[in-house]
């Protein structure tokens, strides 16, 4: 299984974003290879639809889980189309967030957080 | 000639500025801040003619669609998302660009013509007037001032009360202006707010003086910034109980002689600015 987790590092100790559009990283966490790799967030400068470019990262990494501190209503929605289940993280870095995920410590993303305002209008 | 009014935010009288002016040239006025329009309260516009703002909004024929994803890669705005099942359109962040059901391969995308906003003509006083509303929900400004541009007849002299702020919704409505008026109050955050919008303005080669509302007659904050930038302060309008009083019924400021007297001043100062900048351009 393959898990999105959005990070403020690059490594898998650094620690989790709370941000899922503007997150400073994504990181692909493989539990097959048990490996990390980094995805870059263009999403993070965009001046609209950053939730929704992320989503389109995560399902074209071919996660089914996602570990981020909430999910916009358009995010939410795109993941659930893609059958794709989100997880609230908590402070601590992404090792100990893949851990609490396995013994089943994290909340699952039920419902849509507040959708966040753009910079200026477009 | 056209000339923008702009404030680094909302609330500084920008449209206090652009209409008594306006009236005071005797020439068009254009509102661009279309999330706020004001302008009509002050100039009071007749036989105003109302039409919808479309932009086309694509559909996707979900039995053609062989989720390529070559519409996603296409759509700059993030409005189009693969999930794997199917192409989901947010309209919301759609600008109608039309790339995506150019670039199907399957012509898979049609479009509809969704409300944006509407768009107001009609004349005032001494000139027309142009305005526009967004639509609720719709948070799409730009194609709408885009539309308020085209409608201008080519040649007319106006005045554009720029939306606040320094967004790109801004860059249009300075965009193509022979001269920018900024407005700004005598205050910290009035001067944070006066470099930002100069930035920009600067930015865009634009020429431009500074009117500054609300004035103490002596406002050395923004003096002494003016001096150091080499930016002409074109007028002042000081804070007067008799202003506030005509402002809040929704009259013109130039109704009081007083401030009558200041507009004259500007509108002379303006045109000489204006004269200077066409003859060096
Ligand atoms: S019309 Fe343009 S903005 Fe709208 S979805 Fe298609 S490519 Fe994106
Ligand atoms: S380009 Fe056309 S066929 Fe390809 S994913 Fe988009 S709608 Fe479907």
């Amino acid at each position: 299984m393959k898990i999105v987790l959005t990070a403020k590092g690059k490594e898998s100790s650094s620690p989790v974003d709370e941000r899922f559009g503007r997150a400073e990283y994504f990181i692909l966490y493989d539990d097959a290879a048990q490996t990390y790799s980094v995805i870059n967030n263009p999403g993070q400068y965009e001046n609209s639809g950053a939730g929704v470019k992320a989503s389109q990262i995560v399902i074209d990494a071919g996660a089914e889980v996602v570990i981020t501190g909430s999910l916009g209503p358009k995010a939410f929605m795109v993941l659930r189309d893609a059958g794709i289940r989100g997880y609230q993280n908590y402070s601590g870095t992404l090792e100990e967030m893949v851990a609490a995920f396995k013994e089943e410590k994290l909340q699952e993303l039920l419902t849509p957080g507040e959708e966040v305002k753009t910079r200026g209008r477009s | 000639m056209k000339i923008a009014v702009l404030s680094g935010k909302g609330g500084t009288g920008k449209t206090t500025v652009s209409t008594n002016l306006a009236y005071a040239m005797g020439i068009d006025y254009v509102d661009f801040d279309v999330e706020e329009p004001n302008g009509h309260i002050f100039l009071k516009p007749r036989d105003l003619k109302e039409s919808d703002v479309n932009i086309m909004t694509p559909v996707i024929d979900q039995d053609r669609c062989t989720l390529c994803n070559i519409c996603v890669e296409t759509c700059q705005f993030n409005a189009l998302v693969n999930t794997g099942k199917r192409i989901l359109v947010f309209e919301d962040l759609c600008h109608g660009c039309g790339a995506c059901s150019l670039a199907c391969p399957e012509k898979a995308i049609s479009e509809y013509p969704r409300k944006i906003g509407v768009l107001f003509e009609g004349t005032y006083e001494k000139a027309d007037f142009f305005s526009g509303r967004m639509a609720l929900n719709e948070p799409m400004a730009g194609p709408i001032i885009s539309e308020i541009k085209r409608r201008i007849p080519k040649g007319r002299d106006h005045i554009v009360d720029c939306s606040p702020g320094t967004s790109c919704n801004v860059v249009k409505g300075v965009d193509g202006a022979d001269y920018a008026i900024m407005v700004t109050e005598p205050s910290v955050f009035g001067l944070h707010d006066l470099k930002l919008a100069v930035e920009l303005v600067e930015e865009m080669d634009i020429p431009m003086g500074i009117i500054i509302n609300r004035s103490n007659e002596y406002d050395p904050l923004i003096e002494d910034y003016a001096k150091d930038s080499n930016l002409r302060i074109l007028g002042k309008i000081p804070f007067s109980k008799a202003a506030a009083k005509i402002y809040s019924e929704g009259k013109l400021l130039i109704e009081e002689p007083a401030i009558k007297e200041i507009f004259e001043g500007i509108k002379k100062q303006v045109l000489e600015e204006v004269d200077h900048a066409i003859s060096h351009s």
